[in-house]
């Protein structure tokens, strides 16, 4: 379960985030609209502990993240994080890349996480690719294997970061088949997307994120269907 | 037209001088390097305010002339802290720290060359700051760094020849003796010339080649 309560993030003097509260119950797939600028990465960065917070708390299946006892690098392995960028590492193949981390982090054999990491591959679709390296890859295709390398520490929690926004328009759907397969599969999800067709499929609780402040939180058919906050009605009228 | 008095005693002598610059110049470079790894690698991660003194430690040898630096290292060492050291010893260490300050440029522009998009990746999978920078940040960051390092390699490889005020008989300064004892300065100097080509010539080569192996990716 991952717990945020009333967490509260600046950057200088621009506050980010101004108090959100937000529980993810295990199994459960949460997606986070919201225009540009309204914190929904920095929320994302913030439950891994990539940024720190200002006040409010943040646990992860019990443990606070934000503690200065808790190992970072410790809890990181159980939460899977897939970002807009593509971030293959370029010096290795798509193989290797999905090696790298349960090698050296999870101190696996090669012969384990060369399993893992062409069950992975296989998984997202990308069971021919694995020697070759990034650069030959599509879009579409580099963030399948961002989602495998992730997938490969078997965390508990994913976090996808508008994964699809960076992609060509006939890309997406792959990608989003992915996350589909990934959530009918029971994986616990929160998606930060403007893919509003996607969200309102997979999700069962989607947020609305407005100037660092989540104004709604229903499930998909309330909250497209019957939107309350004002901001959110602008939005979804805007997107259609 | 090489009717020439040169011996073959004379040619082991510019041999043997070859042999000083290429040990001056691998002592240098080894060392100055991995001195320039530290200074970079500190300069990256503290960032330019903490790391100000040691850039401006740095930025005196990458600005004074070598030649001007050897002779006062020379002076202070032998007269000031009247230590009795060797030319040789001298050498080694101006060039270590002259190397040092443009290898920490060097480390410093390639780390930064490496998105942080892609290191936080890397962090993002439990990676600690330490198996980020050996598995991720060191291979991309020696891919960018590689061809400056290799000119400047070359360059203190040629720099070296300065080292004779320093009282060390290198390439140069042999070729310099046999001129003024065989009064053949230009087929002695094509000598000399060859001399330095084929220590050169290896490293370059080594450069390209490494260059083409890591371009499949
Ligand atoms: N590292 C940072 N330093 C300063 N400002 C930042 C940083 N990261 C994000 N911001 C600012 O915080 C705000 C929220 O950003 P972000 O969480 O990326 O929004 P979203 O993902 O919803 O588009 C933006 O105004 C952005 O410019
Ligand atoms: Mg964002």
């Amino acid at each position: 379960m991952i717990k945020i309560e009333n967490v509260r993030k600046s950057f200088g003097q621009l506050e980010v985030l101004k108090g959100i509260d937000l529980t993810v119950e295990k199994g459960e797939v949460l997606t986070i609209i919201g225009g540009s600028g309204s914190g929904k990465s920095t929320l994302l960065t913030c439950i891994n502990g990539l940024e720190p917070i200002d006040a409010g708390r943040i646990t992860v299946d019990g443990t606070v993240v934000h503690d200065k006892s808790t190992d970072l690098n410790k809890l990181r392995r159980k939460l899977g994080i897939v970002f807009q960028q593509f971030n293959a590492f370029p010096h290795l193949t798509v193989l290797e890349n999905v090696m790298l981390a349960p090698r050296k982090v999870l101190k696996q054999s090669r012969a384990e996480a060369e399993a893992m990491a062409i069950k992975q591959l296989g998984h997202v679709g990308l069971g021919d690719k694995v020697d070759v390296y990034p650069s030959r890859l599509s879009g579409g295709q580099q963030q399948r294997m961002a989602i495998a390398r992730a997938l490969a520490m078997s965390p508990g929690y994913m976090l996808f970061d508008e994964v699809t926004s960076a992609l060509d328009p006939q890309l997406v759907g792959e990608v989003l088949d992915t996350l589909r397969l990934l959530a009918s599969e029971g994986m616990t999800m929160i998606c930060v997307t403007h893919e509003m067709k996607f969200a309102r499929e997979v999700s069962d609780r989607v947020a609305f994120f407005h100037k660092g402040v989540m104004a709604e939180i229903a499930p998909p058919e309330k909250l497209f269907g019957a939107p309350e906050d004002p901001e959110l009605q602008k939005f979804l009228a805007a997107t259609h | 037209m090489f009717d020439t008095a040169l011996s073959a005693h004379d040619l082991l002598f510019l041999a043997k001088g070859a042999g000083v610059t290429l040990l001056v110049t691998a002592i240098s470079v080894a060392f100055g390097t991995i001195l320039g790894i530290l200074c970079g690698v500190f300069r990256f991660q503290v960032g330019p305010y903490w790391a100000s003194p040691v850039t401006f430690i740095l930025d005196i040898f990458r600005s004074i002339p070598l030649l001007i630096q050897l002779v006062l290292a020379n002076a202070f060492l032998g007269m000031v802290l009247k230590l009795r050291m060797s030319g040789f010893t001298i050498a080694c260490g101006v060039l270590t720290l002259y190397t040092a300050a443009y290898c920490a440029e060097i480390v410093r522009g390639s780390i930064g060359s490496v998105p942080g998009t892609t290191r936080r990746a890397g962090r993002s999978l439990g990676m600690t700051w330490f198996q980020d920078m050996r598995y991720i940040v060191l291979p991309l960051a020696t891919r960018v760094a590689l061809p400056s390092w290799i000119g400047l390699a070359l360059g203190v490889m040629k720099d070296s020849a300065l080292v004779y005020v320093v009282q060390v008989t290198e390439l140069l300064k042999s070729t310099q003796i046999l001129i003024t004892r065989l009064q053949e300065p230009l087929f002695l100097l094509m000598i000399c010339g060859a001399f330095y080509f084929l220590i050169s010539f290896p490293i370059a080569r080594f450069g390209g080649y490494l260059e083409k192996r890591w371009s499949n990716d």
